[in-house]
């Protein structure tokens, strides 16, 4: 298995995380690229119609690693199975989603096995026969291309959104299964997890709204939120905000955006001192349109803003409100 | 419960930065603050010493500036710290701040270690989790919420698109914590007070680099991120602004 790629596709309680197709077309592009074979795992129990729909795109091979100890994930569970798993293929580079399953287990996988994990990574080069893999720093301010300077197993992860699922190709006939029992011994899941849940019903859907002004920590003070939902009110759409604006209790957990919030794709997307962290991002960038307010000219927001406005919200909210309330009066 | 938190000390959220000359790493003539995820490791550790009593220390790697983050977890009731203090430390991946923080403990023996989610500069979210496998302790990651249980703690776990989970787990163990799990506080002037006169070891880098092996990864370059969408910048006074993007959200965003 020498010189392999294989990407560990994520499932969760029985079901296939689609951002594992991300992480599959990344997988098939860096195959195409350096001749190496491409091939897939998915990790859990009863993981056979899993197994069996990746087995469904251009891969050479699926291995179904299973263990009813892996049943519910751990950490533990998981990095010893794949560790176990990993050892005896020894597969050149792996590939997974930037998951909070996958950062909960990979760096300690990796760590079990001597080797290193460039996380997070939103694409790769291929460059002189090396490859480069390429990922956001100090907040998206800045991008780094990072190389492994180690001896393979090479770990790599990819943020949600960083390749199109949608382009995965598929196999010409389904690719050969191969079920691989994992030894999990008694006493190697140590943590004890409960069933999965939600805090409250959502009161708001903001994937449902067409308008939506997110506010940042540009708004500076709670009692400020209030010059953003009239500017909401008179859009017709409505407030949201990134993760900082809600743990200070400004707005409620259920109007945040982002990787731990909701993720929307509205038609217009407001975004009022927001500096564009990339967990705030990751739940924004399919709006149609962003517009973006922030005094920083340097705020990563503005690499994905179609209209900027470089300056300083609360001059240019109030007339902005009263500009829309004319032209919707018009 | 004796507690340690990983700290680190990062560039302002909205300073500035610029590349250095090699375009390797940011000039260093920048303002610094604590990595935000780990205020609130700290703030944390000090809810359950004053809960559970025990002792909260803090642990950061770093030059000399970042005793700053230090002193300020001191002033807010840490009752005593260690400083792994070399310009070195900035550079080191994952797996090596893991190491050193380890070799720099092992004499100690604590019941959990907190570190940030992830942080500000690098954003691996790795060296919790690293370090938890390397001292052989069980681990969970963005923690919101931790209570004392039998034979260990039970601690409720933020998961993707608004689900969470319980996890029972014994101690000792690393838990990496989220942002918003609790309300910080503020250092009050007797706590700054107090704070110099607590204990901050200093650890120099020569006595932890048995334990460090060479980086497995190279950060080749660092660069400002290609723009991969056409901005249209609206120019003008604030109002001037105000009208055009009025025009733009009705003619072409059609919006109103």
């Amino acid at each position: 298995m020498a010189d392999t790629i294989l990407v560990v596709v994520e499932q969760r309680e029985g079901k296939l995380n689609r951002v594992s197709w991300e992480t599959l077309t990344a997988g098939q592009a860096i195959a195409a690229q350096t001749g190496w074979p491409l091939e897939a795992a998915v990790v859990g129990s009863n993981i056979g119609s899993i197994a069996g729909e990746v087995a469904g795109k251009k891969v050479g091979k699926v291995y179904a690693v299973e263990s009813a100890k892996l049943d519910p994930y751990t950490p533990d569970g998981f990095a010893h199975a794949l560790k176990q798993f990993l050892s005896a293929r020894k597969p050149r580079l792996v590939l997974m989603p930037h998951t909070y399953q996958v950062r909960d287990f990979a760096p300690k996988l990796a760590t079990a096995l001597g080797r290193v994990l460039i996380s997070d990574c939103v694409g790769y080069k291929h460059e002189g026969g090396r490859l480069l893999f390429t990922r956001q720093m100090f907040q998206g301010k800045f991008a780094a291309d990072v190389s492994f300077s180690g001896e393979p197993t090479w770990f790599v992860t990819f943020q949600n959104g960083a390749f199109r699922g949608d382009k995965v190709e598929a196999g010409a006939a389904a690719a050969p299964i191969e079920t691989v029992q994992a030894d999990v011994p008694d006493g190697v899941v140590r943590n004890k997890p409960h069933e999965t849940f939600k805090e409250a019903k959502q009161a708001v859907d903001l994937t449902q709204a067409e308008i939506i002004v997110a506010v940042g920590r540009g708004i500076k003070e709670q009692k400020n939120i209030e010059l953003a939902k009239q500017l909401a009110e008179a859009l017709g759409g409505e407030i949201a905000a990134s993760r900082p604006i809600c743990d200070a209790g400004w707005l409620p957990m259920d109007r945040q955006i982002g990787s731990s919030g909701q993720t929307v794709a509205p038609k217009l997307y407001l975004a009022l001192g927001i500096s564009g962290a990339i967990q705030h991002i990751v739940g924004m960038k399919g709006s149609r349109t962003i517009v973006a307010i922030n005094k920083d000219a340097e705020a990563p927001i503005f690499e994905i803003a179609d209209y900027a406005a470089v300056g300083n919200l609360f001059e240019i909210v109030p007339p902005l409100i009263e500009e829309v309330k004319k032209a919707k009066g018009a | 419960m004796k507690i340690l938190v990983c700290m680190k000390q990062v560039p302002q959220k909205d300073a500035p930065l610029k590349l250095n000359e090699s375009g390797t790493w940011i000039r260093e003539d920048v303002s610094y603050e604590v990595n935000e995820p780990d205020a609130y490791a700290l703030e944390e550790a000090l809810r359950q010493k004053e809960k559970h009593g025990g002792e909260v220390v803090v642990i950061t790697a770093g030059p000399a500036r970042s005793q700053q983050v230090l002193r300020e977890a001191l002033a807010k009731g840490a009752d005593r710290a260690i400083h792994l203090e070399d310009p070195a430390f900035v550079g080191l991946d994952a797996i090596n701040t893991a190491r050193a923080f380890a070799a720099a403990i092992k004499d100690e023996k604590f019941d959990l270690i907190f570190t940030g989610l992830q942080s500000d500069d690098y954003g691996y979210a790795q060296t919790g989790v690293i370090l938890a496998e390397l001292l052989g302790w069980p681990h969970a990651t963005i923690i919101m919420q931790i209570e004392k249980a039998d034979g260990g703690i039970r601690v409720k776990r933020e998961l993707e698109a608004g689900y969470f989970q319980f996890v029972d787990m014994p101690l000792p163990a690393v838990l990496t914590i989220q942002s918003g799990i609790n309300k910080l506080r503020y250092a009050t002037l007797i706590g700054i007070k107090q704070a110099k006169n607590k204990p901050l070891r200093k650890v120099a880098l020569a006595e932890v680099q048995d334990a460090l092996s060479p980086n497995l990864l190279k950060l080749e370059r660092l660069y400002v991120p290609q723009k991969t969408k056409n901005t249209e910048v609206l120019q003008g006074s604030a109002g001037e602004i105000a009208k055009k993007l009025t025009e733009k959200l009705r003619n072409e965003v059609r919006v109103l």
